[in-house]
């Protein structure tokens, strides 16, 4: 599929690179991100990276939109790389009982034990395809195809924040209290969304990418309460 | 300050949103109409995108605790009561001073939504630039939350205002809206597009700041494409189908990215008339050129400064509704000059 320009009404248009979500089309999407910021037009509000596409608001009173359509198209052309703005993260996680409830459940439906669902699942190396649904949370994939599950079937009123959870090819942890139908396999202390950083209040970004580390009930509650009460931030998340 | 006395219905700190975190899962947010809210803080003399209330259907009463000068944009029954008891009526598309103790009743709307600016602005942080209210997340206002009874409220410091009021509240603007196809319109049949630009839709009940859930023809997904896409960015005004065929149009709250198709997207200048539209409401729309769209904005745009610049001193010898009423337009604008 060549890269293709979509009207979202007259204020926005998306440089659309493809229909599925392939690890490949989300890197042209960040390379397109990236020739795209290069350019430092006057007139855009937000850029938004997807799976697959990439969604410019803009001015149209600001920025002639044949002109930023050009330049769109000449940003798709940008060959996927190692993005300069691409983080790599270290998230810990405590797994199962009270913290990962549906742990059990998956690790019977797919026929492993619960040691076997963490170790591939923390063996993944994913990539945020994209912060969406609530402000800082992260659409993480993919998945080994046998941990791929449907989504409960009923979901919970209340999913509590900082809970790891799967559904289909992708991970997502919730930055906030919500809703959620994924299933739940266990809790990070580190914070998704913090408005302490103004500069980059969600940790992660469309394009890093990121693996879960196993932590003990005792590490998670001694980490929890350093990132309460300061002591560690998000640079300690960083990955070597 | 101002003490917030009673508050029924979900009312709102806005200004023009918070751009530029969107790609962070953060939504635009912001006043539904931004033109209103333009019209009341200059109103209260203030930059047009300070922060404001932002009412639904019914309006807060609230106490001075010094004296302020409050505006109103919106069809409100509004009422001051002062401090011997004796009201008077409060009225819309002018700013009032309230002096300490004196207490303002908004009452009903029957425009739906208004503004309240306050002059010197509400004292609320601005979060990620914007001090709008995001409930969702807890972000901007008053810890992200509706308006209560009980809340204190300081007042940005500023000079004494001036009364000011705008002879000529804004027109409602009537006929279809505006509607540019896409992004998604090939997965919908031909017949989705005849019903959604030939046919009435009416608000459901299910209407908030996030969208308008519309009632009326089913708009059919084609099969070959289906009801579900790869998430990607929604913006508003974006008209996106689930696979029960109702449409959603999507205002300042929606969130940033959506997994259904969109079949049309509102245009721009015609968001400030969705604010308007609540349950019940019938909606049309038509289908115009992005060449349009983009002159629409700009005499939105236009139409705007124009009104804006049509606010004048509010001179009590001045009956400027009778001059109105006698057709005296130019007289007004010379009247203003004069002063």
């Amino acid at each position: 599929m060549k890269p293709r320009i979509l009207a979202l009404g007259d204020g926005a248009l998306t440089l659309e690179f493809g229909d599925r979500i392939d690890r490949a089309l989300n890197a042209k999407v960040m390379a397109a991100r990236d020739a795209l910021a290069a350019m430092k037009l006057e007139g855009i509000s937000d850029v938004v990276p997807t799976y697959r596409s990439l969604t410019v608001h803009f001015d149209p009173l600001l920025l002639d939109r044949e002109a930023l359509t050009a330049q769109l198209l000449q940003a798709a052309q940008a060959p996927p790389g190692k993005s300069a703005l691409a983080t790599r993260w270290n998230i810990p996680v405590v797994f199962g009982g009270e913290f990962g409830p549906d742990l059990a459940e998956v690790a019977h439906t797919t026929g492993r034990s619960e040691a076997a669902v963490i170790e591939a699942l923390c063996a993944t190396e994913l990539r945020v395809f994209l912060i969406g649904f609530l402000p800082g949370f992260p659409y993480l994939g993919e998945l080994p195809d046998w941990l791929r599950l449907p989504r409960r079937t009923t979901p919970r009123t209340a999913v509590p924040a900082n809970s790891l959870a799967i559904a289909g090819a992708q991970a997502a942890v919730y930055p906030w209290a919500s809703p959620g139908g994924w299933h739940l396999l266990g809790r990070t202390p580190v914070r998704l969304f913090d408005l302490a950083d103004a500069a980059r209040p969600a940790l992660l970004a469309p394009g890093d990418t990121l693996r879960f580390a196993p932590v003990s009930r005792a590490e998670f509650e001694c980490l929890a309460a350093d990132v309460a009460a300061g002591k560690i931030g998000p640079k300690d998340w960083q990955a070597a | 300050m101002i003490e917030i006395l009673e508050c029924r219905m979900p009312a709102s700190f806005q200004d023009v949103g918070r751009p530029g975190y969107r790609h962070l899962g953060v939504p635009l947010s912001g006043a539904l109409d931004v033109e209103w809210l333009a019209i009341a803080n200059t109103l209260a003399g203030n930059p047009s995108g300070a922060v404001a209330l932002e009412v639904h259907l019914l309006g807060p009463s609230l106490r001075a605790t010094a004296p302020v000068t409050i505006a109103l944009a919106g069809e409100f029954s509004a009422r001051i009561q002062d401090a011997a008891g004796q009201w008077r009526e409060a009225c819309n598309w002018r700013s009032h001073a309230l002096a300490a103790e004196e207490i303002l009743v908004t009452g009903a709307l029957r425009s739906r939504i208004g503004y309240l600016a306050i002059h010197g602005g509400f004292d609320v942080p601005a979060v990620l630039g914007s001090r709008s209210t995001y409930a969702r997340a807890g972000l901007g206002g008053i810890n992200g939350r509706a308006l209560q009874a009980g809340d204190c409220l300081e007042v940005g410091a500023g000079a004494p205002a001036i009364q000011q009021r705008l002879p000529q509240p804004p027109r409602p603007a009537s006929g279809p809206l505006r509607i540019l196809p896409g992004p998604q319109r090939e997965y919908f049949t031909d017949a989705a597009w005849t019903h959604l630009i030939n046919d009435e839709f009416t608000v459901s009940r299910e209407a908030d700041r996030m969208g308008l859930r519309l009632d009326g023809p089913r708009l059919e997904h084609d099969p070959a494409f289906g009801a579900d896409i790869v998430s990607d960015a929604v913006t508003p005004g974006v008209i996106q189908v689930p696979g029960d065929g109702r449409p959603i149009v999507l205002l300042a709250d929606c969130q940033t990215v959506g997994g259904y198709p969109k079949i049309a997207t509102v245009v721009g200048a015609d968001l400030p008339r969705l604010a308007h539209a609540g349950p019940g409401h019938t909606l049309r729309f038509v289908e115009v050129s992005i060449e349009e769209a983009l002159a629409v904005r700009r005499r939105a745009a236009a139409a705007l400064a124009d009104c804006i610049a049509r606010i004048v001193p509010d001179a009590a010898e001045l009956d400027f509704d009778a001059l109105y009423g006698a057709n005296l337009v130019d007289g007004v604008i010379d009247a203003r000059q004069s002063n």
